[in-house]
């Protein structure tokens, strides 16, 4: 095991190493270099342009920036915004939280959603209510996230209202502006966002989970399991449930890449200033530094959260057994 | 009788109810959006600033935008793009994950570890993120070949970054073919590894690629819309049903159909596909048990 975790680990660590390499070349091969898109920029002579590119090595091979760049991450230092002159990492580390809590609270109502419904889907097969539930699955699937998040705007901001003539819902934001801080006020501008998000994803693990249990149902130890005369609640819930999870916590661990874009998506709408919408502002002013930090520090937690689902799965399912 | 088999396969495809009523709409809209000047009386691009945000009406059955311009015009010019888009991608991404599967699950040995290898890294990849970064990049570039509001390089780009679960698909097929008789029996009669893998073991992999290549129909259409919502896909003025949508925030106070129009054909025609995706399934493989 433990011999099998240090393999995954270098594995881990050698893919990071690539995909950095991918990335760098990505950003090199902009015909004319990075300083292109200043060219049309009347505060830049053509000067100006070549004496930075000389002063910060632009015009060196591309291997040499790219060791000059690895090795200044090492050291903590990923550069500064083309934007705001603050370091990149600052950038990040300062809208991570906002981020953190967005796609945390996203996942607990996708939880709370998907499970009950999927458990109860999978018991009534073919019910009225597995029926309707799977159908409304089905088109959440095919829902694009960002149009279902303007027509939440539109509903619940815009034309609902309270009867104090304000809207039903904030449709922006992390707070008021202006109003005092309480939890009630954050709490509000959480429910669009987590909303849009949490629909759209619970269908798909709904889904998910829907078929896991009801191929769990049908193993023998559940027949076991009701041949020596447990309860039915006991059957479905310490028998099937557990094992039907399993595959939901990998599906939930290689999701992150569409979790982290489902999020881009939200943050842009609803102005919520996380790590979705710094990128989605670098990227509209070719920001390069941030652009690379997000990107690196995205596909790291993506391959981190991959080695978790592996060690996770060894602990939980004793049947596998790795060499 | 000729083609019993195919007539099998429809007679399966025409018992799964929502598949068809899926197939009908999407036949309708195609065809609307082909014979797009036919259905619409209006030019997609006259802007009549007279006439802006004008709600649905006899005039203009889905209003006008902040332009004036004619929304059903639009939508079904838009169509044509997004559609293109959509099949282009999915072509790209067909092709790339079959030959890698092929290729991986053909051969074995090194040439799969490192297949293998390179499907991992495009999986542990941002995809939105890495789209967004190279929307960014043909937008800044200025190719001679690639005029303002083409489609073919964000098609390309969608694809690019979208073959890895067909390469997974075809693989794990190819393994169990390679080892089947009528395969090692070609093998023996001194068929080439060419011969093998396109003639021999490709068509039998054929109802798995059909099926993940509806699928990935639509989410290639859903791709393209995020992409071009975001402003990072096919650029304005070119309609899309994606860049339809961006920037109309501001006007859904005023003209929610703005807002509503474009991302209610996408959701159509995404659900539609999904369906017949689901249909082929069940037609082309009669072993698979649906539980849906």
């Amino acid at each position: 095991m433990t011999q099998y975790l240090i393999r995954r680990l270098i594995q881990s660590v050698l893919t990071l190493f690539v995909i950095s390499i991918i990335l760098f070349g990505l950003i090199s091969s902009v015909p004319g270099g990075i300083m292109s898109a200043y060219e049309e920029n009347p505060d830049f002579s053509a000067e100006d342009i070549a004496r930075i590119e000389a002063k910060y090595g632009l015009n060196d091979p591309v291997p040499v920036r790219y060791a000059k760049w690895v090795m200044n991450i090492l050291k903590g230092d990923w550069g500064n915004s083309f934007v705001s002159k603050r370091p990149a990492i600052q950038e990040v580390k300062d809208r991570l939280p906002n981020t953190l809590i967005l796609m945390g609270s996203m996942l607990v109502v996708t939880l709370l959603i998907a499970i009950p419904l999927g458990i109860i889907s999978a018991i009534k097969q073919y019910s009225l209510f597995d029926h309707i539930s799977t159908t409304i699955a089905f088109a959440g699937q095919s829902l694009p996230v960002f149009w279902f998040g303007l027509m939440l705007i539109i509903i619940f901001h815009v034309t609902l209202r309270r009867p104090d003539g304000r809207p039903l819902l904030p449709g922006s934001g992390m707070v008021t502006l202006g109003a005092p801080p309480s939890l009630g006020d954050r709490i509000e501008h959480l429910i669009l966002p987590v909303t849009m998000l949490a629909l759209v994803s619970a269908a798909g693990y709904m889904r998910y989970l829907r078929s896991s249990m009801l191929d769990v149902i049908h193993e023998d130890y559940v027949r076991t399991a009701r041949a020596k005369g447990l309860r039915e609640r006991m059957v479905l819930y310490r028998h099937a449930l557990r094992n039907a999870l399993i595959p939901l916590v990998t599906l939930i661990g290689l999701d992150l890449p569409s979790l982290f874009g489902g999020a881009l998506f939200t943050e842009t709408i609803f102005a919520w200033p996380g790590i979705g919408r710094l990128y989605f502002n670098a990227a509209l002013k070719t920001d390069y530094p941030v652009v690379m930090a997000v990107l690196l520090i995205y596909s790291a937690l993506i391959l981190a959260s991959n080695l978790l689902v592996d060690i996770f799965y060894a602990v939980l399912d004793p049947r596998i057994r790795y060499s | 009788m000729k083609n019993t088999l195919l007539r099998l396969t429809f007679r399966r495809f025409l018992r799964h109810r929502m598949a068809v009523v899926g197939s009908i709409i999407l036949l309708v809209i195609v065809f609307l959006i082909v014979f797009a000047p036919f259905a619409s009386r209006y030019d997609p691009f006259e802007q009549d600033l007279l006439n802006r945000f004008q709600p649905p009406s006899a005039q203009h059955w889905m209003g006008t935008d902040d332009l004036g311009r004619d929304m059903w015009a639009r939508i079904l010019y838009g169509g044509r793009i997004s559609l293109s888009v959509g099949l282009l991608s999915m072509a790209v991404a067909i092709v790339v994950g079959s030959l890698v599967g092929l290729l991986s699950g053909f051969y074995g040995g090194w040439v799969d570890s490192i297949l293998s290898r390179i499907t991992e890294i495009f999986l542990s990849i941002p995809r939105l993120f890495v789209l967004l970064a190279l929307g960014m990049f043909l937008r800044s570039l200025n190719l001679p070949y690639v005029k303002a509001g083409s489609f073919a390089p964000i098609a390309f780009v969608i694809g690019v970054l979208s073959w890895m679960s067909v390469a997974r698909l075809v693989r794990g097929s190819t393994l169990e073919l390679r080892e089947r008789e009528f395969v090692v029996a070609a093998r023996m009669i001194g068929a080439t590894n060419m011969r093998l893998m396109f003639q021999h073991i490709l068509p039998n992999v054929f109802s798995p690629i059909i099926v993940s290549a509806t699928l990935g129909l639509a989410g290639a259409i859903i791709s393209e819309s995020g992409l071009s919502y975001l402003g990072f896909g096919v650029q304005l003025p070119t309609p899309t049903w994606g860049n339809m949508l961006s920037n109309t925030q501001n006007q859904m106070m005023i003209a929610p159909w703005t807002v509503i129009f474009p991302g209610l054909m996408i959701f159509i025609v995404v659900i539609a596909i999904n369906y017949m995706g689901d249909g082929l399934r069940d037609a082309l493989d009669p072993r698979h048990f649906t539980r849906e």
